[in-house]
């Protein structure tokens, strides 16, 4: 917020104009914790933005969960997404913002984007190895609980 | 217990409205086994979780017509609990005032008690979320289904036996890269 705002002023360098529907969108800044309910639609948030796009990760807890290690919160989310420039810090200062997004237009104008061809060496996954999908199953059965009956759930 | 000197402002566990109201609910229950306490000027009661309609409905017929909060905690490798969850029922009298903590015990295999959702219309999600939380399965519920996490997820979080950093949930999604995306 304090980074558009008047004090520090990222229109100065040409990047001020917020969008508030992905579609018109070519920039996604993630700041702050993502959690496992959350992640399939910032997915599909960042599927439903026009190529070409690019992501910042913004913050520790964007960037890795930060001290949120718990069940639900999910440990970084280029585990799961492309992101082009992290930003550090707890949180972090309205420069460094600044500073991610001048690093991301000279990472543009130094490599083009229209095909990603740049991106062609990154379409594996970077994160760590798959969660065991065999796991899910052992779980249900050890739990011995199965989903509640959904007669009563409209959107189920 | 209660060592706080008496004003003219009620005070909860000490005083003789409490004191009637106990009475009264013990002379409606009769042959179930209310155990009563007071901790930090708070009124417990301890009753067993085969009676609980019986005895949420008497107290509601006692006065206390707002459930303010229900919940429930993990006991397992707590000390001497003999019994693995303990369900809490905070109750308010809203017109004089009155607050009582009422208490019941549930234990493995069976974690099935009957929904106070008939009594007070309010437990509709706190019951939901002590399921979410513990799995404790609330019988006669009107919409029983998960309300915080996912309705896919197969664990208990908040149980004592369940990790912090959890099974792998949260490591369960789709990987999207530049090419497909």
């Amino acid at each position: 917020m304090s980074t558009a705002a008047s004090k520090h002023d990222l229109s100065r360098f040409g990047s001020e104009v917020m969008r508030f529907s992905p579609r018109q969108c070519d920039l996604m800044i993630v700041a702050g914790r993502v959690v496992m309910k959350m992640l399939p639609v910032l997915q599909r948030i960042w599927l439903q933005m026009p190529e070409p796009k690019w992501c910042i990760s913004m913050g520790a807890c964007a960037c890795s969960g930060g001290v949120f290690d718990t069940y639900s919160v999910v440990q970084g989310i280029d585990r799961f997404m492309p992101v082009d420039v992290y930003v550090p810090g707890c949180p972090p200062r309205p420069e460094q913002l600044i500073k991610s997004i001048l690093d991301l237009q000279a990472k543009i104008q130094s490599g083009g984007t229209v095909n990603a061809r740049e991106f062609k060496l990154r379409v594996l996954p970077e994160g760590p190895s798959r969660f065991d999908e065999e796991e899910l199953i052992r779980i249900r059965e050890r739990n011995g609980f199965k989903l509640e009956d959904p007669k009563y759930d409209p959107v189920h | 217990m209660s060592n706080q000197p008496s004003t003219n402002k009620a005070v909860p566990g000490s005083t003789t409205q409490m004191e009637s109201t106990k009475a009264s609910l013990v002379a409606a229950l009769p042959g179930i086994e209310l155990t009563w306490s007071v901790f930090c000027s708070q009124d417990r009661v301890v009753f067993p979780a085969g009676s609980l309609m019986k005895v949420l409905q008497a107290f509601k017929a006692a006065g206390f017509d707002q459930l303010t909060d229900l919940t429930a905690v993990d006991l397992l490798e707590y000390g001497s609990a003999s019994d693995r969850f303990e369900i809490v029922y905070c109750l308010l009298n809203v017109d004089s005032g009155l607050r009582l903590i009422a208490k019941t015990h549930l234990s493995e295999p069976d974690l099935t008690i009957p929904s106070a959702t008939q009594v007070w219309f309010g437990a509709d999600w706190l019951e939901r979320e002590v399921y979410d939380m513990y799995g404790i399965i609330f019988d006669g519920h009107p919409n029983f289904k998960r309300l915080l996490l996912p309705q896919e997820f197969q664990s208990f979080p908040l149980r004592k036996d369940y990790p912090v950093k959890g099974r792998g949930e949260r490591h369960n999604f789709p990987v999207v890269t530049r090419a497909e995306s």
